[in-house]
């Protein structure tokens, strides 16, 4: 294998495999924010609990992304040295600024927030995590404006060496690829976190009913309410609540936490899911604009026209049209989608690949640079499986993840979940349908933008001329030896990791709220038995502040 | 020479002796857990002393990558691409240290503490060292040619600047870290620390200095670097005599001023070079080369001068937050997880 292919299966092994990480962080974050202001509102012990237990799987999860986003911050330099040099003036800018701006704040105050309950007013450690979580979000924002950057040169000029030179840095931030893209990203992680919800409350729900902790009973016909919708929609049974004395954690109050996460999840999958869509159509828009080819390679689109393919076959490891054969496709969609009119003809691959190399060459330049790439016939079309498929597995995601949010609303409209062992495994899998769609999408849309690692736009905002073949921009002096070397290490490294997230995950769902919460379980029971108000002496009462040897609510 | 590039040159200093002055003293605990503690309520006094504050301490070293990268991009590129197998083993640690941190109370096994406190103590140790050496080695000089890219196979780089600065740091985080476990934590390991820092802290400072001083000797030196590398070593002298009297603020601060001290000496030694270069000192790139565009350069200036000042509030009021000694008692018992599942059915409710 050449260099070049081994540094691009690295950067996607790394980027792929911490984006697996990040959205949780990103959804779930928000979500135990939100939670967390409930619960300083409220003072309601359930909300209390949710923080607890949500936030657990949080850190465990957490701490993978951080340490796998070490190496995106430094494999730029690393195995890519001339993009680096390339595009040195503008792109380190927004990871700058990410660093100053985003994970300095995320890790202090989400270090504060974690070492803090019992500490602080409940205000200020409420106000902690929002700053942590704030801190996250203005990441994916800064990391995103970089990324865009590559699929959107904007705010430089041509300098005299035939590098960009940054003119505008608000252009640059307000780059409208980075704002469609930012927030279809971050509605992309509450989709996640949605799942994640639905997936474990399910799971503890299920298995509420399945100790016969909680039961159904029939809802009296005399209480039912009248009307025909209303008859054919609302639940027959009701729950009944039950407890469980010997189980750490399995009170009543702890069926509120599951149910109240799980529809609290639903809605937030719902709704995301429409966010993705309306940002994802706007994206699509612009991509249409800047990327005219990633669009036509994402529809196996051949020649111009307005036909949006429902299915289409051909040799996957096809980029030659003559192998594409469509079988479904409705006409005129495909240009709606791409400008908002229908019928509109949308460019197809045959024409924009003579377009493409008229403007940017049929080879790539005969320079020291490309090394063995020197003189090559460029590629223009995307490997178009990767694209075609990449696109409608993401899209197919969204959309079931949001149809199985609704379903999950109908069948818990009774106040807890069906009996059946099977349903629950498909909850549970269906937390893994997000991370994937929002995989495909990353996936597309960086292989969609090859042979380009920064491509070129034809829109007239974009400028014209700031161009990279990805060929160019490895570095010249790491040898293809080093570089498996960090490609076999960092894999092995980061599935042996994943085992053990994985593992830990699981152990702290199973034990439910009392995993992370020590004062449910039978060695507080006496402080409990005590306390009228059940153990609601929450860990951030000023009274126990200035003890003398206090023990530490929560420590390593 | 482009004042701003100058500025940017300062803040690159900045960035990184924050990374050396505060993780230092985590990754210090780090590797300290592998030797100086006995039972595992040490260990986790010891954890629990950084515990709230290493993760931001981190954001250091980010932050100086990415700095460099908009900044001096030549100075990111070549001396990662230059430096790519330590730096790849470097991440490792880091990522190994980090994860250990935060996974290893999560299971009480025997075994499984033991292999993640070893992550804690091997991370640390291999990404102090890796570190140590990239930092030596950009100010000692590198085999690259004009275009920035390295002469020479994957391990040209190996040789005695590599070693004294790997030890350097290595040796400083275990020296500044017994000074801030004596000002941080309580019982024995407070006992341990404070003998460590009187009886060996001198020694492990001691590859610290060579560097220092191998840097002024290597570029000629000029008033201020000399200045501050005598400054380095009265504040290391300084806090081992405090460290003698266990007067434990004193001695941490005058090891911490070592710190500050010397790595501003070297970055002042190494001024206005990024990277020379052992090949042609043509090659070498140096500010007038490597920076990035006045705007850039300016643009980020106004950002961190603005940012920069409230991330150093924040994390000083973390400090503060957490300004209590962590003492044996103040550790929780152990928390068993076990599957929220009902064992014996007949206890409950009768079912419906």
């Amino acid at each position: 294998m050449e260099v070049l292919d081994i540094a691009r299966w690295q950067f996607g092994i790394t980027t792929v495999y911490h984006f697996m990480l990040v959205p949780l962080t990103l959804g779930l974050g928000m979500t135990i924010a939100i939670m967390q202001s409930i619960w300083v509102r409220t003072g309601d012990e359930k909300y209390l609990r949710m923080v607890k237990f949500w936030g657990k799987l949080y850190l465990i999860n957490f701490i993978l992304g951080v340490a796998t986003g070490l190496v995106q911050e430094f494999q730029f330099g690393m195995a890519w040295s001339e993009y680096s040099r390339f595009v040195g003036d503008v792109f380190g800018a927004p990871l700058a600024l990410e660093g100053l701006l985003a994970f300095f704040a995320e890790s202090t105050f989400l270090g504060i927030w974690i070492f803090g309950w019992g500490r602080l007013r409940k205000s200020l450690h409420l106000a902690a995590l929002w700053c942590a979580v704030v801190g996250s979000w203005l990441s994916a924002y800064f990391i995103i404006v970089a990324n865009s950057w590559m699929q959107h040169p904007v705010g430089v000029e041509l300098g005299p060496d035939g590098r960009p030179v940054m003119v505008d840095i608000w252009a640059v931030l307000t780059n409208n690829t980075a704002l469609a893209a930012v927030t279809h990203t971050l509605f992309g992680s509450l989709i996640v976190a949605g799942m994640f919800l639905i997936g474990i409350s399910w799971y503890h729900l299920w298995q509420r009913r399945r100790d016969g902790i909680d039961t159904v009973a029939a809802i009296p016909a005399a209480e039912r309410r009248t009307g025909l919708i209303r008859r054919l929609t609302d639940a027959r049974t009701r729950v009944v609540v039950g407890e469980a004395p010997s189980v750490a954690g399995r009170d009543a109050a702890d069926h509120g936490v599951w149910l109240w996460s799980l529809r609290f999840g639903a809605v937030m999958a719902i709704v995301a899911f429409a966010g993705t869509g309306l940002t994802g159509d706007w994206q699509a828009k612009l991509m249409y604009e800047q990327q005219p080819m990633k669009m036509a390679s994402a529809e196996a689109a051949c020649h111009t026209g307005s036909s949006f393919s429902i299915l289409s076959l051909g040799d996957p490891g096809s980029t030659d049209c003559s192998d594409v054969i469509t079988l479904i496709e409705i006409p005129g969609l495909l240009g709606f989608l791409g400008t908002g009119e229908w019928g509109a003809d949308m460019p197809g691959i045959t024409d924009l690949e003579s377009q493409y190399q008229n403007q940017y060459g049929e080879t790539i330049p005969n320079d020291e640079l490309y090394g063995s790439f020197a003189g090559s016939d460029v590629q223009y079309v995307p490997p178009m499986w990767v694209t075609y498929w990449g696109f409608r597995l993401m899209i197919g995601l969204g959309g079931i993840t949001a149809f199985g949010a609704l379903v999950a609303l109908w069948l818990t409209r009774g106040g807890t979940v069906p009996r059946s062992p099977w349903i629950m495994r498909l909850a549970i899998l269906g937390i893994l349908a997000p991370f994937a769609g929002n995989i495909a999408g990353w996936i597309f849309t960086e292989i969609g933008r090859q042979p380009f690692v920064v491509a070129p736009n034809p829109d007239p905002s974009g400028i014209d001329g700031v161009f990279m073949f990805t060929a160019a921009a490895v570095s010249p002096g790491v040898t293809a030896g080093e570089m498996l070397f960090s490609v076999i290490t960092l894999s092995l490294v980061y599935a042996v990791l994943m085992v053990v997230e994985l593992f830990l995950l699981v152990k702290y769902v199973r034990g439910g709220v009392a995993s992370a919460m020590p004062e449910l379980g039978p060695a507080h029971r006496g402080d409990r038995d005590r306390d009228p108000d059940g153990g609601d002496h929450d860990a951030s009462d000023d009274t126990d502040r200035d003890r003398g040897d206090d023990v530490l609510a929560f420590a390593y | 020479m482009e004042p701003l590039a100058i500025t940017w040159f300062a803040i690159i200093a900045v960035l990184w002796i924050g990374f050396l002055v505060l993780e230092g003293f985590d990754l210090g605990v780090g590797m300290r857990m592998l030797f100086a503690t006995r039972d595992e309520r040490e260990r986790r006094v010891m954890l629990n002393t950084i515990g709230p504050v290493w993760d931001g301490n981190e954001v250091w070293l980010i932050t100086a990558g990415a700095g460099m990268f908009a900044a001096f991009p030549e100075w990111y590129a070549s001396l990662f691409s230059t430096l790519y197998v330590p730096l790849t083993v470097a991440l490792v640690g880091l990522i190994l240290r980090a994860v250990s941190i935060e996974w290893r109370g999560k299971v009480h096994t025997i075994r499984w503490r033991g292999m993640w406190t070893a992550g804690i103590g091997l991370g640390s140790l291999i990404a102090a060292f890796c570190i140590g050496a990239m930092l030596a080695l950009t100010s000692l000089g590198l085999p690259i040619d004009g275009n920035g890219d390295r002469v020479g196979g994957p391990f040209v780089w190996l040789g005695w600047p590599a070693v004294v600065g790997g030890l350097a740091v290595v040796g400083f985080s275990l020296a500044h870290s017994a000074t801030f476990l004596g000002l941080k934590a309580d019982g024995p390991v407070r006992e341990r620390a404070a003998v460590f820092a009187a009886r060996w802290a001198p020694l492990c400072l001691v590859p610290a200095a060579v560097w220092a001083l191998w840097v002024q000797l290597e570029h000629g030196g000029n008033a201020v670097s000399w200045m501050l590398v005598g400054l380095a070593v009265v504040a290391a002298g300084f806090g081992w005599v405090q460290a003698r009297r266990r007067r434990e603020g004193l001695a941490f601060t005058g090891y911490a001023a070592f710190g500050v001290l010397g790595v501003a000496s070297i970055f002042a030694g190494m001024f206005p070079r990024l990277l020379p270069s052992t090949v042609d000192e043509a090659f070498s790139l140096t500010l007038a080369n490597a920076a990035n565009s006045p705007y850039t350069l300016g643009v980020m200036t106004v950002i961190t001068a603005v940012s920069l000042p409230v991330i150093l509030g924040y994390q000083a009021w973390s400090y503060w937050v957490f300004r209590r000694r962590v003492t044996p008692g103040m550790i929780p018992e152990a928390h068993i997880v076990l599957p929220a599942i009902l064992r014996d059915k007949e206890a409950t409710a009768p079912r419906g």
